[in-house]
């Protein structure tokens, strides 16, 4: 996080300077009005992102989902799905968040809405036929974390700024392509070595900077699954479920389709499937929005003292 | 305090500040410090007493719900398991008994009395396949299950706030106002029935 805001200030300082001030430094309009846009969109989808997930993956409300036809043994299951919701809370002391069930063969689960009292928690069919009734305690009390740690709060800062620094790369783009003549001009009037070093430091951060951003925002994506494994089990004070349900979601390999890239960070395994997110290795630590299920695997039966 | 700190080096008289202002002013600064750090260590104690009765008052609710389901089960598996009469008159005289108990040390014994005897019941009722079966003894256990669990965190729940509540009234520096304002420790719900402690099996193995 402190990292992904010198990233920030160091762009938008460049950006001030060289882009707008012509190598003085000037008041930070640019990165000022970068971070008004960012926060912006951002904000918007704080407040309405919920409902447009949720609209997305065509999750349905539970009781919608009982009056489409189910049979006895889906109605078991969906009311088993809301006490395993209702137990959770109690045990988190968090309001009872709404349930939606996702039509979709693939299990997984995910938690949306900005603060406890407006949290919604979805599961997908595939997940309830998958998991006996203490797995399913697990995976709802790791959505439930990400509601009580505040998650998707931090991740609607995080999507600002990652949004700040693509808008202060495109404009450096267009700035330096249109003004071509009127920066030389500047730059050769007073130029020593710290600010030569800084200016060729800055572009070649700018260049990267739309992969370096979405690089930190999977870097604290992964620290968050790691937190909400662990409260989750704090919470049922079961960890060897949780992790005999993670398991079974990896078995299942299939990207679960309903759900789209935007939401993946909120979900229990990543919805890509096995593109990156189970593999170990460098290139895919960087990128993937979820850690290698195997490390969070044994992360938990370590908890649980089975090694 | 920054202001008084740069003027104590200019000439005093000139800017109306003598040493003992300076000192009047620092002493004043510590106090109000002070009072507004134990406005926020007593307004934490309040919050963590309040989330405490709160844990307490939800285990309550939860029980009352186990108490309302237990007559719909019973009422459900009665025609199937005639021969069981036994089992099932001392589920329900377990409840009668946990709903007129008194006192939180007499509810936690006869509530554990009633989780006893509905954990017979469950026991018994596999030994008949027609049961079993039954979509509408299915849907019953899955709620019994369910508020059981729900009794269970609502416990947990308790005792972690409660943990939490306690620890604040002894630790340094918040245990010099919690004495002083009257706070007193919360009591953890602990399981008072030494059959309770036994492993759930050996439980099962020793059904009449």
């Amino acid at each position: 996080m402190a990292v992904f805001v010198t990233f920030l200030l160091f762009l938008g300082y460049g950006f001030d300077r060289f882009a707008i001030g012509n190598g003085e430094f000037v008041f930070p309009v640019g990165t000022l009005a970068a971070l008004g846009v960012g926060s912006v969109s951002a904000l918007s989808s704080y407040y309405s992102g919920d409902r447009a997930v949720l609209f997305s993956t065509g999750a349905l409300p539970i009781d919608r989902a009982l009056s489409a036809g189910a049979t006895e043994d889906e109605v078991l299951k969906i009311r088993q799905l809301q006490n395993v919701v209702e137990e959770m809370s109690i045990a988190a002391g968090l309001p009872v968040p709404k349930v939606y069930v996702i039509p979709d063969p693939d299990p997984n689960a995910f938690a949306t809405g900005r603060d406890p009292a407006h949290a919604s928690i979805a599961v997908t069919r595939g997940l309830l036929d998958a998991v006996t009734r203490e797995e399913l305690q697990g995976v709802v009390a790791h959505e439930l974390s990400h509601v009580r740690n505040l998650d998707i709060r931090l991740m609607t800062v995080i999507a600002a700024m990652v949004g700040t620094i693509a808008l202060l790369s495109d404009w450096t783009g267009r700035g330096l392509r249109h003004t071509s003549g009127g920066s030389s001009r500047g730059r050769s009037k007073d130029k020593d070595g710290g600010a030569l070093i800084f200016l060729v430091l800055w572009i070649v951060a700018i260049v990267l900077a739309p992969l370096v951003g979405q690089m930190l925002a999977m870097l604290v994506s992964r620290r968050r699954e790691y937190l909400a494994d662990a409260s989750g089990a704090e919470l049922t004070r079961n960890p060897l479920a949780l992790a005999r349900a993670l398991e079974k979601i990896d078995a299942a390999h299939a990207p679960t389709e309903a759900v789209k890239r935007g939401t993946a960070h909120l979900c229990i395994a990543d919805p890509m499937g096995k593109v990156i997110g189970f593999r170990e290795g460098f290139v895919p630590d960087l990128l993937a929005s979820h850690p290698p299920m195997a490390n969070r695997i044994a992360a938990l039966r370590q908890m649980g003292f089975q090694n | 305090m920054t202001p008084s700190c740069s003027e104590s080096s200019a000439p005093s008289g000139a800017t109306g500040w003598s040493e003992e202002d300076i000192v009047t002013w620092i002493v004043l600064g510590v106090m109000a410090a002070l009072a507004l750090f134990a406005v926020v260590l007593y307004n934490r104690l309040v919050g963590l007493r309040n989330q405490t009765l709160n844990g307490w008052r939800q285990i309550d609710v939860q029980l009352k719900r186990r108490h309302d389901l237990i007559p719909n089960l019973v009422n459900t598996v009665r025609g199937a398991m005639e021969f069981e009469r036994d089992t099932l008159t001392q589920v329900m005289e377990a409840r009668a008994r946990a709903v007129s108990a008194t006192g939180p040390a007499d509810a936690a014994r006869k509530e554990g009395e009633l989780s006893q005897a509905l954990g017979r019941l469950f026991a018994v009722a596999e030994n008949y396949p027609t049961l079993r079966a039954n979509d509408n003894v299915k849907m019953l256990q899955e709620e019994l299950t369910s508020t059981e669990n729900k009794v269970g965190f609502a416990r947990q729940f308790y005792n972690d706030i409660a943990t939490r509540f306690n620890t604040a009234q002894q630790t340094f520096p918040s245990n010099m106002f919690a004495s002083m304002f009257g706070f007193t420790p919360s009591e953890l719900f602990e399981i008072t029935d030494a059959a309770e402690r036994q492993v759930p099996a050996v439980d099962l193995s020793m059904r009449k």
